[in-house]
């Protein structure tokens, strides 16, 4: 075991990758001399070589159109999209190649990539360096989406989709590189070398995708999150001593069914949180499901706290971001008469 | 705001919107356009810089003369043989066009595109790569799968998308895959192969492989951002991979100056990413033949990608949903001045005394025979709109290589509506 920050954990699982498997190749922008901007591939261009690791010229359709291309020819690439907010010209691509290929070919070619991108915001990134998209992606039939929360997790989840035989958007939410964020953004950020999910095995593991972690467990209502959003949810329920089951998602296609269901069975209550915008996003395809499934076990109507339906601020940043505030009079809306 | 700077005196901009020279029912002249003898272009070594050929891109690689032989330094000098195969192929390539088009309008099947015309711009170059070259065609290099021998019959059971279809009756039809040929999955998503076969070659050379990889467009797609994007890629990786831009003039409804022909060739724009590019007779089979070998050999000997403009013209419609007269003066096609591929082979073999008007007429009856025999066993197996052919679980296979649970749950609704909507 070693301790390692969100961003070791990926460096690490994208080097046990590479050492285990030939066919493991890096590309993206600044990925390969520098490192990339975040430092998720430092030393992996040294170590490996230039033909594993490499940068790549500043075209998104260019990357991942390659990287399904190195598919084809049998290659397991793992493209970087520098941010999330920067995906968008990949999208034809990702969309009507990647997620297609296995169907349209009856399974003769498959695109077994993981593209990696930082994602989320609070970090005052503005518009176009704090987007949430991933209800882009989840609505797209043939792609697996996920996002972890911990580095045990990134780089357990990280070695499993590299691994999957289906394409992965591997979301990586920036804001807890470096330390667990729980929404009060006047406070320091304690490093992750003081948490237990800090600790990562060195060698080969998984965290299989397609599986939710009950980060907490609670029976007065049942708390849908990801990404940074799980430890927001888990900060304001420890504060306010809310007896709620925390549910990190961790995968959101395929989303784990039976642990949502088998929770919101027992709490009869339902809180979805998501830092992306509200309408048509991950949170309303999570409440209908809950909905369809736990109908006669609902005690209050299934609540979502989310980002605004406005592109992301700059200044007003504390204003927009799902925060302890909103999660507190959501839970208080659901909860007020269990509230000790 | 006023500004001092401000010219209100200037005349008023214009916006240029090109429009073809001819139109349904126009006299079409062909009289202005540049087409240089043949014979009469230089063939540079393999390794010339792509900066040392620039003249090539504005000139036409041409081997076949108004006389049909053979002429020039690109004379691939190829067997009689060699030659008596493509030919073989390009008829065989046009009698299923025809014949499948037919099938479309008997209302077997539901779409069809043929590449009249534009059969040397697949059977040629693919009969000049090797038959592990990965190929990314586009969706009117039908000609590809011929030359490596892919069973026809499986060709049109994917168009009757009956029950023998490989690809489960999930595809348009022509939308063809075959991994075990080096045929990539064709997509309706045009210019999508570019990156796709940059990448693939990208692999190759990181794994010291000896493959390359060939890849094809229309000209309409070149406007793509897809295509910048893996110039730019191929380029600056130095990927051993030949781009075919297959420009025929139209795209659709919009003729090749929607995609910038009025101000350059195609083949020029591989000047400015610094890829060796060649501009091509495409209705000459020896002419693509020898510019495929030119650029494969390049490619083979780690001197990069190369860029090749097959000039050529759509001989019919877009598809079977397509009617040309509502756009195009109908006489562009008798006037075209590079004639049609299959004739200017046919009359240079007999040229060279090995062939003859009594056995192209033998050759037509065979290859019609063939097709019409397979189409009728593929018919066999089901047509489009006769019966469901395939299992409903197979919609839900293949999205991932293994059902997740709201997959299973939708096949099983699926399943439980099919005694609703065809009780057995």
């Amino acid at each position: 075991m070693a301790v390692m920050n969100m961003i070791e954990a990926i460096n690490s699982g994208l080097e046990t990758m590479m050492q285990r498997d030939d066919n493991v190749v890096i590309m993206g922008e600044d990925v390969g001399y520098f490192g990339g901007v975040f430092r998720a591939t430092a030393g992996l261009q040294e170590k490996f070589g230039k033909t594993r690791c490499f940068d790549t010229p500043i075209s998104e359709c260019g990357i991942i159109g390659a990287a399904v291309g190195m598919c084809a020819y049998g290659l397991r690439p793992v493209p970087e999209i520098q941010f999330a907010d920067y995906i968008y010209p990949g999208m034809d691509q990702l969309i009507s190649e990647a997620a297609r290929l296995r169907y349209r070919s009856a399974g003769e070619f498959t695109a077994p990539l993981t593209v990696r991108s930082p994602f989320g915001g609070g970090i005052f990134g503005g518009q176009t360096h704090s987007q949430s998209p991933e209800a882009m992606f989840t609505h797209v039939s043939g792609l697996k989406t996920v996002i972890p929360s911990t580095p045990y997790d990134a780089k357990g989840l990280l070695i499993a989709s590299i691994e999957d035989n289906d394409p992965v958007l591997f979301f990586e939410p920036k804001r807890i590189y470096n330390g667990p964020f729980t929404g009060y953004y006047d406070n320091p950020v304690s490093p992750w070398s003081k948490f237990a999910e800090a600790e990562v095995p060195e060698g080969h593991y998984t965290v299989p995708l397609g599986k939710a972690n009950i980060v907490r467990e609670g029976d007065a209502v049942t708390v849908l999150a990801y990404g940074t959003m799980v430890h927001v949810c888990k900060a304001v329920v420890e504060e306010h001593q809310i007896n709620a089951e925390v549910i990190d998602l961790r995968t959101l296609v395929p989303v784990d069914i039976e642990t949502i269901e088998e929770s919101v069975k027992k709490t009869g209550r339902c809180l979805i949180v998501h830092e992306a915008t509200r309408t048509s996003g991950f949170g309303a395809e999570l409440s209908a499901l809950v909905q369809e499934r736990c109908f006669y076990h609902l005690e209050a109507p299934i609540e979502r706290v989310t980002g605004f339906d406005t592109p992301y601020p700059h200044s007003l940043e504390w204003a927009y971001f799902p925060g302890p505030v909103r999660i507190r009079e959501a839970l208080e809306k659901i909860v007020r008469d269990l509230k000790s | 705001m006023a500004d001092e700077n401000t010219k209100s005196n200037l005349p008023p901009l214009t916006l240029h919107i090109p429009e073809p020279k001819f139109r349904p029912g126009d006299t079409v002249d062909y009289s202005d356009l540049q087409i240089p003898e043949a014979g009469a272009q230089r063939r540079p070594d393999i390794n010339t810089a792509p900066k040392d050929m620039q003249d090539m891109v504005y000139d036409m690689v041409r081997v076949l003369d108004d006389d049909h032989k053979a002429v020039g330094p690109w004379d691939p000098k190829l067997d009689d043989e060699i030659l008596l195969k493509m030919l073989r192929t390009m008829v065989q390539v046009r009698t299923f066009d025809d014949r499948l088009h037919r099938q479309q309008r008997q209302g077997k099947t539901s779409f069809y595109m043929k590449c009249t015309g534009e059969e040397a711009t697949s059977v040629a170059a693919a009969m000049a790569l090797h038959g592990d070259d990965m190929c990314f065609p586009s969706y009117r290099q039908q000609g590809i799968l011929f030359v490596r021998g892919y069973p026809m019959i499986e060709m049109v059971n994917q168009i009757f998308s009956n029950k023998a279809d490989k690809l489960k009756g999930r595809q348009l039809p022509i939308m063809y895959s075959s991994s075990e040929l080096n045929f990539f999955t064709v997509s309706g998503n045009l210019t999508t192969q570019y990156p796709q076969a940059v990448g693939w070659a990208m692999a190759s050379a990181s794994k010291g492989d000896s493959r390359i990889a060939a890849a094809w467009c229309g000209e309409g797609s070149t406007a793509e951002g897809d295509f910048h994007a893996a110039m730019t890629f191929a380029a600056v990786y130095n990927a051993p991979v030949i781009m075919n831009v297959v420009n025929n003039q139209w795209a659709i409804s919009s003729f090749s100056g929607f995609a910038g022909a009025e101000r350059t060739t195609f083949a020029a724009r591989g000047a400015g990413y610094g890829i060796a590019a060649l501009r091509v007779d495409g209705n000459d089979p020896l002419a693509v033949y020898a510019a495929t070998s030119w650029a494969a050999e390049r490619a083979r000997t780690n001197q990069g990608p190369t860029l090749i403009e097959h000039f050529t013209y759509r001989a019919e419609a877009h598809s079977t949903s397509d009617d040309p007269t509502a756009y195009r003066s109908a006489q562009e096609r008798e006037e075209w001045p590079l004639g049609d591929p299959i004739m200017r082979l046919k009359r240079h073999l007999i040229r060279r005394g090995v062939w003859s008007e009594e056995q192209q007429e033998a050759l037509d009856a065979e290859c019609l025979e063939a097709v019409k025999e397979t189409v009728k066993e593929a018919a066999k197996n089901g047509i489009l709109g006769h019966g469901l052919h395939q299992p409903f679980e197979t919609m839900f296979q293949d999205v991932f290589e293994e059902m997740p649970w709201h997959l299973k749950e939708q096949a099983e609704q699926a399943n439980k509506e099919r005694e609703i909507k065809w009780p057995s």
